[in-house]
């Protein structure tokens, strides 16, 4: 599904990511773990298209396309789909306003035939009631005043709703309380099935205890430094990142 | 306005707006090729009288018309707003334009006028009927027919042209006209007052609630015109009334002149709602040609308890200089001023209002929001005014200016003059850019960037947008969405 090859990527100059590769299969969920700074931000950035991220080298080819021509919109429409990890606030556009008109672009994007205000909220409240979230979120604007909390479960709501391929979920357990880990990891763990494929970001193991990936990754510094399975999250986490990095400290000399 | 067309939750709906409009810029660019007769242009006392005798006016309002004219010669265009202005040069405008073929009634309606009408999506024909709107439509300078006459009269609400008003109506009309804005108030309401041509005449007496929204739509055709409408709306006691205008005129290279003056009059416990969608040519991407909106728009909340709310939304003109105020002289009589300014391209706007609080507990609201894009300049100038009687007085702003591109302007101009020690007056104020950030949000969940932009200027505007009458709304919305096109990237 996903194929990163040897991926290098800018910012402001700065070279933040040294040589990614990646290769995720439909079904799989993996696990990006790293400290702070390694660069595991800008891998869910460069796959979602943001701007400001110039790729020197490398390539991304997911589901036979090539990831990196696609403009933002339409990587969202091809089924990518990044939780972000500072999901952002817009006064005044309704929730349900908004995700009508995302899920109804992709469609169109898509061929498919767009929702109306029924057949919608139908799939809305259908999505609200396996996540167990309540509709009072539907009324509000999109994020505008809303908890770290309620904007992380907002955004796997988003998630649900737009039902994507490819889920990029970028430090979503970043700030939550257990309860709220637990709401996140049950949302991703009713999506997951043999067409969709999950890129898990996180800096603590805490959330893999919930959603268990088939394969973890560390980055440090750029690059990806260790792979394993499971048992490998739970390494670091008795024995932290720096025997990691030590390791790479060797690769590099 | 077409009420079916468009469902206002409906993003497939505002998609294809967005789509519509990136074919259609600006839609009411047109000319219709109808015959009309115009003054040569030209200002002088001769001319005024002209004006007067081809509506064949009684003495007293033509009268009134040269007493404004003379004093206009003896004052200067105003200099304290914060717009370039290029010097008008006023014997280069005529001042009266017709259809030559002058109606007499709806029937007799030339269908080239209709046609222009129903291209507009004013329903003036046999659609009045499903969209349940009255409308009196103003062709360059003179009304071209008012639908739903009879309705009205059976309610007793006057709704006509203002020159039938002034043959039908004379003592309505001479006792209320220039009593809010008197002909000598400034610049431009004393040329208006001078030669104002025509407008609406709406009366709504005591203890009548007008059964429908009324509305008028102003149309510039002629090339070299000016417009220049009054509009005097009057609610007596206990009366109230919804009061909608919209405004187009055809693309042209040179500027054109708009001075309407518009006088609202509440008396006790009445209520008039005044909305406002002005499209009026905005002028090109370099700033050439487009409407120059000079308006005075003033309500008198004469008695206690009145209420007047002025909500516009301003997309159009070169340059828009229009501040609708309320005097509250009533004891417990509420203003209201909400708006929205698009600024796009080279488009200036010097707007806001002026709350004059003379009665006990009176209050006022505020809500402005500026939309600068391009190289626009918006400002917001506002005066607040607490007389020393005004027990109790209470106001409150918020102002908020977006801006979209780093070459455009906001600028935010609030006067308070209090007098009273025991008033409260609020003053809110914001300035925030649509981000990176937003955008990036919205286009990774599918939104295009065009679309993500509308979105965020919609949410921007909500708070006045739910103000307007429903089919207003959804037109304002697809005005933003048209004005704001390649604003970003």
């Amino acid at each position: 599904m996903l194929k990163i090859d040897d991926l290098h990527v800018r910012v402001a100059g700065k070279e933040i990511l040294k040589g990614i590769s990646l290769d995720v299969k439909a079904g799989e969920v993996h696990a990006i773990m790293g400290p702070n700074g390694s660069g595991k931000s800008t891998l869910g950035n460069v796959l979602a298209g943001r701007d400001g991220y110039e790729v020197t080298r490398g390539n991304v080819v997911y589901n036979g396309k090539n990831l990196l021509e696609l403009e933002p919109e339409q990587r969202a429409a091809e089924g990518v789909f990044l939780a972000f990890q500072y999901p952002v606030e817009i006064p005044g556009v309704n929730n349900t306003y908004f995700l009508r008109a995302a899920l109804n672009a992709q469609r169109k994007y898509r061929g498919e035939t767009e929702l109306d205000s029924m057949q919608f909220l139908k799939l809305v409240r259908e999505k609200l009631r396996v996540l167990h979230i309540s509709d009072e979120l539907l009324h509000r604007a999109v994020n505008a005043g809303f908890s770290g909390g309620e904007k992380k479960r907002n955004e796997i709501f988003q998630m649900a709703v737009l039902e994507p391929k490819l889920a990029i979920l970028d430090e979503t357990d970043s700030g939550l309380d257990i309860d709220a880990l637990k709401m996140v990891a049950d949302g991703v763990n009713a999506m997951r099935n043999p067409q969709r494929a999950f890129v898990v970001i996180t800096h603590y193991q805490r959330l893999l205890d919930y959603i268990v990936p088939d394969f973890v990754h560390v980055m440090v510094d750029g690059r990806i430094v260790q792979s394993g399975d499971k048992s490998l999250a739970l390494k670091l986490e008795e024995q932290g990142y720096s025997w990691i990095a030590e390791r790479k400290l060797v690769g590099a000399a | 306005m077409n009420s079916e067309s468009i469902d206002i939750v409906s993003p497939i709906a505002a998609n294809e707006a967005v789509t519509e409009a990136m074919n259609r810029r600006y839609s009411a660019g047109f000319v219709t090729d109808i015959e009309s007769e115009s003054l040569p242009p030209g200002l002088s006392e001769d001319v005024v009288r002209a004006i007067s005798a081809r509506k064949t006016e009684p003495e007293w309002m033509t009268e009134w018309r040269l007493k404004a004219y003379r004093h206009w010669l003896t004052m200067h265009a105003p200099h304290w707003a914060k717009l370039r202005i290029d010097p008008i040069d006023f014997q280069a405008i005529s001042y009266f334009s017709q259809p030559k073929n002058r109606p007499k009634s709806l029937a007799d309606v030339d269908p080239k006028l209709l046609e222009t009408y129903d291209k507009l999506g004013v329903p003036l024909h046999e659609r009045a009927r499903l969209a349940g709107v009255a409308v009196d439509a103003v062709f360059d300078s003179v009304s071209v027919g008012t639908t739903f006459r009879k309705e009205l009269a059976e309610a007793g609400v006057i709704f006509c042209s203002m020159s039938e008003a002034i043959r039908e109506h004379p003592d309505l009309v001479r006792s209320y006209l220039g009593s809010v804005v008197p002909p000598g108030d400034n610049y431009f309401a004393a040329l208006n007052s001078a030669v104002f041509s025509d407008g609406s005449f709406v009366f709504i007496p005591k203890g009548v609630r007008c059964p429908m929204e009324l509305s008028t739509y102003f149309r510039i055709n002629a090339r070299d015109t000016g417009q220049f409408e009054r509009t005097l709306l009057i609610a007596e006691e206990r009366a109230s009334v919804s009061y909608l205008e919209g405004c187009t005129a055809p693309m042209r290279d040179e500027n054109q002149l708009h001075a309407a003056v518009v006088e609202l009059i509440a008396l006790d416990d009445a209520s008039i709602k005044y909305s406002t969608v002005q499209n009026w040519y905005p002028g090109d991407e370099n700033g050439v040609g487009g409407i120059y909106n000079f308006v005075t728009k003033r309500g008198d909340c004469r008695g206690a308890r009145a209420k007047i709310s002025w909500t516009q939304v301003e997309t159009g003109s070169a340059i828009t200089w229009k501040y609708p105020s309320c005097i509250l002289r009533g004891d417990d009589s509420v203003g209201e001023f909400n708006s929205v300014a698009l600024t796009h391209h080279r488009q200036q706007a010097d707007t806001g209002t002026k709350m004059i609080h003379i009665g006990k507990n009176t209050k006022s609201k505020i809500v402005s929001k500026g939309i600068s894009a391009g190289r626009g300049q918006n400002t917001y100038r506002g005066l607040v005014k607490v007389e020393k009687g005004a027990d109790g007085a209470r106001n409150h702003t918020q102002c908020d200016s977006l801006l979209i591109g780093k070459k455009c302007g906001a600028h935010t101009f609030p006067y308070i003059e209090v007098k009273n020690p025991g008033a409260i007056v609020e003053h809110e104020a914001t300035t925030s850019k649509i981000s990176d950030d937003q955008l990036f949000y919205c286009r990774s969940r599918g939104v295009s960037e065009e679309d993500a932009v509308s979105m965020i200027v919609d949410g921007f505007c909500k708070q006045v947008f739910k103000e307007l009458p429903m089919e207003f709304a959804v037109e304002a919305k697809k005005l933003l969405e048209v004005s704001l096109e390649g604003a970003v990237g």
